[in-house]
């Protein structure tokens, strides 16, 4: 007889787990698709200080993964996706977005060319029906693999040095290239990717290795100045460079319940990543068509006077009309700025004259603010050691 | 080598076909028309030709009979009213004759006589209500997409005009189920069983299925069967010799393999042999089922256009039986220039149904019947008598179809037999075609005849598809024109005729 034990553990535990809880010392753990995620191991601004000035180790196993494979994986994907699929070369990542037919946006991935004909695409949400349901009239199999990969972020500038004393040469590795190595009785993808916008290693390999992994790793760092990162701290990074989050930054397509909630590569500040010429793909029609009308909506990263985060805040224009709003935002302990993306009709854009409505709880009151907001270039903070071959010794 | 000898290509040569290439032709464009079948199919007894699928026009657009003037390209009418025999097995037959079947001659009841004659003057007003939409694009959703206002307030206006009891018995009715009604008003089990039988025609749907009215409302709008000299095969042709008439380029035998698209816009198609050819407009009048899936491929579509055309309803309910007989049948003195409907009651229609929702062939299959050789000479040589019959239901895709379709003769004949003893000595040759032999020979998506199920969830702004009822597809330069778009199947010509004025509105 089966024993039904599944409601004593609603979450699951990564193949990490015996580390990550070990490390968690403020016991401070979310929900991330399913898992128990932590947010928090020890102290938010040491962990973020070592994205950017040490090396730190994010649990990637949560992240949602397919592996697309079969003779029509490139074509397939390329009417899945905006971008060229089949331009990517093998051993490459790249950043891709797909929509529906109405060229609203479902999700944001990386999708990893592993062979030929053999595909990763890595994203925040779920998909598999739509996957399959793109998939007719195509020779490929999709499958859903989160469960089968162990996968690591280590992020920051040691990192490279780091990964160099744990015995993986990457000096010769360019951003979103990967390369692969033995490890232990299996093996250790490396790709130079990552959601921080700094030197960084993404790793890979099979939950039985997961924990010789971590230890591995952890040896090798520690002089590096290594520590485990929560999501508070990636949050924190993956604003400071400019990076959205699916339903975070805008609500995917497929979950939408309000009809003008959805939005489009455009809307969105992703268009650059659309291949026109490449022939179909899902929305394409409909995005033609939203590019000769225009969009409703832009996606900027704006700076916030004073130095209280504006998390959630309402933008007007002239302090008057409402313009947008903040979806996600922090003082960056980096740029010792306030920071902010946002969505923002784009009428109101164009006129500037835009302002933050913050309301700041303190002790019981809320003190409302109305601070001038500047749009700026993302990303906010784009160091150079993220993009330098080979990296830089630090 | 790509040649481009023509502005128009269309695929498919059936009414729909024809008739978009004729209005096109007529405003002065270059029209090809490709039809995969060679020649006519052969004949399924010596001496008898080979019958189309239907056997009798009900439907066949007045805009397209005089557009394509086709009485002086040698169509005219072996029954231009066509009486309807409800066929019993005991000899007391009812005949119902008049363009709404009103009159009753036979043994009914004064009380059912009356019932009848207000019900199917009802009916016939609702359908002449309801007419004009086939004549017109569907109506859209969307704010500002350019609906006819003016003819949907006509439409509204006519129905309101009918008085407030008369509206409101519409929009009672409009949606309800046909052995309702039927038992709301009539109590004879003949007249019931042929009137069922005529109300669920070619559709997926028994008389007792929701909406099963509103295909009946819109087969009366038709304006009751006609048998064309010849039989349908004639008005066919009647049909060709005008599109030629007006230039059109019929090629026989070119199978077109595949749509030629190139940066979303469809540029020509390529032949099963792979020749290719070209031009700027290409006009599906095969199925849109075929065209989308098929002809354009999931590959240049978008995913949730490509699922819901794939999970559009294409089931066929209708088996087409040929018979040839060495002498003449005798339905128990019933009149054989009628069409003769054999369906004892509006149960047994109900009951020959449900057998087919699971895949299964019916006892006692109901099924109109047809004469042709009782109206005129040259459908079977002399003496002897082409039958045909469409036999409902069969089911489309049983687990055995050679098994599936011998039980289904067989009931059928034996249905024959109990309405014309002796018939069964008479049969010289028969011929079944089932759901699945429609369609590989006609290439209707499940054999349906309408090219997708005409139900209300595929009529009007949902036909074939939302977003595809203006004939229309993403496919710049692909327009769609068969029985699958608005307002649906039979001999009508209507798609064709409303895709062109849809084409010609575009001004593509």
């Amino acid at each position: 007889m089966n024993v039904l034990t599944h409601y004593e553990t609603p979450l699951l535990q990564s193949p990490f787990h015996a580390r990550t809880a070990a490390a968690n010392k403020m016991h401070s753990w979310g929900n991330w698709g399913g898992y128990a995620s932590v947010l928090t191991y020890e102290d938010l601004a040491m962990e973020h200080a070592a994205i950017r000035n040490t090396a730190s180790v994010y649990d990637l196993c949560p992240m949602v993964k397919y592996r697309i494979t079969g003779p029509d994986a490139a074509a397939y994907l390329n009417r899945l996706t905006v971008r060229n699929a089949a331009k990517l070369s093998v051993g490459s990542v790249h950043y891709t977005v797909w929509c529906d037919d109405a060229g609203k946006l479902e999700d944001d991935g990386t999708l990893f060319r592993l062979g030929a004909h053999d595909y990763r695409l890595c994203c925040q949400e779920r998909h598999l029906p739509w996957l399959l349901d793109s998939a007719f009239g195509f020779d490929v199999a999709v499958r859903e693999e989160t469960e089968e990969v162990a996968a690591l972020s280590l992020q920051g500038p040691t990192s490279a040095a780091a990964l160099s004393a744990a015995g993986f040469d990457v000096t010769a590795l360019k951003p979103f290239r990967m390369a692969d190595f033995p490890f232990g009785r299996g093996r250790l993808m490396i790709s130079r990717t990552g959601f921080t916008g700094d030197l960084g290693y993404e790793l890979w390999t099979t939950p039985d290795l997961a924990l010789n992994l971590w230890d591995h790793i952890f040896a090798a760092g520690e002089l590096l100045g290594i520590r485990p990162i929560g999501s508070d701290a990636l949050n924190l990074a993956r604003l400071e460079t400019g990076f959205v989050i699916t339903n975070y930054d805008f609500t995917p397509a497929q979950q939408a319940v309000r009809e003008d909630r959805a939005r489009s590569p455009f809307e969105m500040g992703l268009d650059w990543l659309i291949d026109w010429d490449k022939g179909q793909f899902t929305g394409r029609q409909a995005l033609l068509a939203e590019k000769a009308k225009g969009s409703k909506w832009a996606f900027v990263g704006v700076e916030i006077d004073g130095n209280i985060s504006a998390e959630g805040a309402v933008l007007y224009h002239d302090r008057k009309t409402e313009a947008g709003v903040v979806t996600g935002a922090c003082w960056s302990p980096t740029l010792k700025k306030s920071i902010a993306l946002a969505q923002v009709e784009r009428r109101f854009l164009a006129k500037g004259n835009l302002w933050a409505e913050i309301y700041a709880l303190r002790e019981l009151h809320y003190a409302k603010l109305m601070q001038r907001v500047r749009v700026v270039d993302r990303p906010f903070f784009a160091p150079d050691r993220r993009r330098a071959t080979p990296p830089g010794r630090f | 080598m790509p040649t481009r000898s023509c502005d128009v290509i269309v695929i498919g040569a059936g009414p729909n076909g024809l008739a978009v290439a004729i209005r096109l032709a007529k405003a002065g464009r270059k029209v090809l028309i490709l039809e995969r079948q060679a020649t006519e199919r052969p004949g399924f007894a010596p001496g008898f030709t080979a019958p189309p699928l239907a056997h009798l026009s009900y439907n066949l657009d007045p805009r397209v009979e005089a557009g394509m003037n086709l009485s002086s390209h040698g169509l005219t009418w072996a029954a231009p009213v066509l009486d309807t025999t409800a066929v019993s097995s005991d000899g007391h037959h009812l005949r119902l004759s008049g363009r709404d079947l009103g009159k009753v001659d036979g043994p009914l009841s004064p009380e059912d006589r009356l019932a009848w004659a207000a019900l199917s003057a009802r009916l016939t007003r609702f359908a002449s209500v309801l007419r004009p939409f086939r004549d017109m694009p569907p109506p859209r959703l969307a704010k500002g997409v350019g609906n006819d206002l003016w003819a949907l307030a006509k439409i509204g206006l006519r129905a309101r005009l009918m008085g407030k009891a008369e509206f409101r018995e519409l929009l009672r009715m409009f949606l309800t189920n046909t052995y309702d009604v039927l038992n709301d008003e009539l109590s004879d089990p003949l007249l019931k069983g042929a009137l069922a039988f005529d109300a669920t025609l070619g559709t997926w749907l028994g008389p007792r299925s929701p909406n099963s009215l509103l295909p009946w409302l819109d087969r009366l709008s038709g304006g009751g069967p006609r048998l064309p000299a010849g039989g349908m095969g004639a008005l066919a042709a009647s049909m060709r010799n005008s599109a030629m008439a007006a230039g059109v380029t019929i090629r026989s035998g070119a199978s077109v393999g595949r749509a030629l698209i190139e940066g979303g816009r469809a540029t020509g198609v390529v032949l099963d042999g792979g020749e290719e050819l070209r031009a700027p407009l290409i006009v599906s009048a095969v199925s849109p089922k075929s065209t989308l899936l098929g002809l354009v491929g999931p590959q240049a579509l978008d995913t949730g256009l490509v699922n819901r055309i794939r999970h559009q309803k294409a089931r066929g309910g209708a088996a087409k039986l040929h018979l040839a007989l060495s002498g003449v049948p005798d339905f128990r003195g019933a009149d054989l220039k009628t069409r003769l409907v054999l369906a004892p009651s509006e149960e047994h229609v109900e009951r020959a149904f449900n057998p087919v929702k699971y895949g299964q062939v019916p006892d006692t299959p109901v099924m109109e019947v047809l004469l042709p050789s009782a109206h005129e000479a040259g459908h079977a040589p002399a003496g002897q008598h082409l039958l045909t019959a469409v036999v409902q239901y069969a089911p489309h895709n049983p687990a055995d179809r050679d098994a599936a379709r011998a039980d289904m003769l067989k009931a059928a004949l034996a249905q024959l037999e109990a309405h014309s003893p002796g018939i069964g000595g008479l049969i010289t040759h028969a011929e079944l075609l089932m759901p699945y032999d429609i369609e590989t020979i006609w290439g209707l998506p499940g054999g349906n005849w309408h090219a997708g199920e005409l139900s209300i969830e595929q009529m009007l702004f949902l036909r074939p598809l939302p977003g595809l009822s203006q004939y229309r597809t993403p496919v710049q330069g692909l327009w769609l024109a068969s029985a699958g778009c608005h307002p649906g199947g039979g001999v009508s010509g209507t798609p064709g005729w409303n895709a062109a004025a849809a084409i010609e509105r575009a001004g593509e």
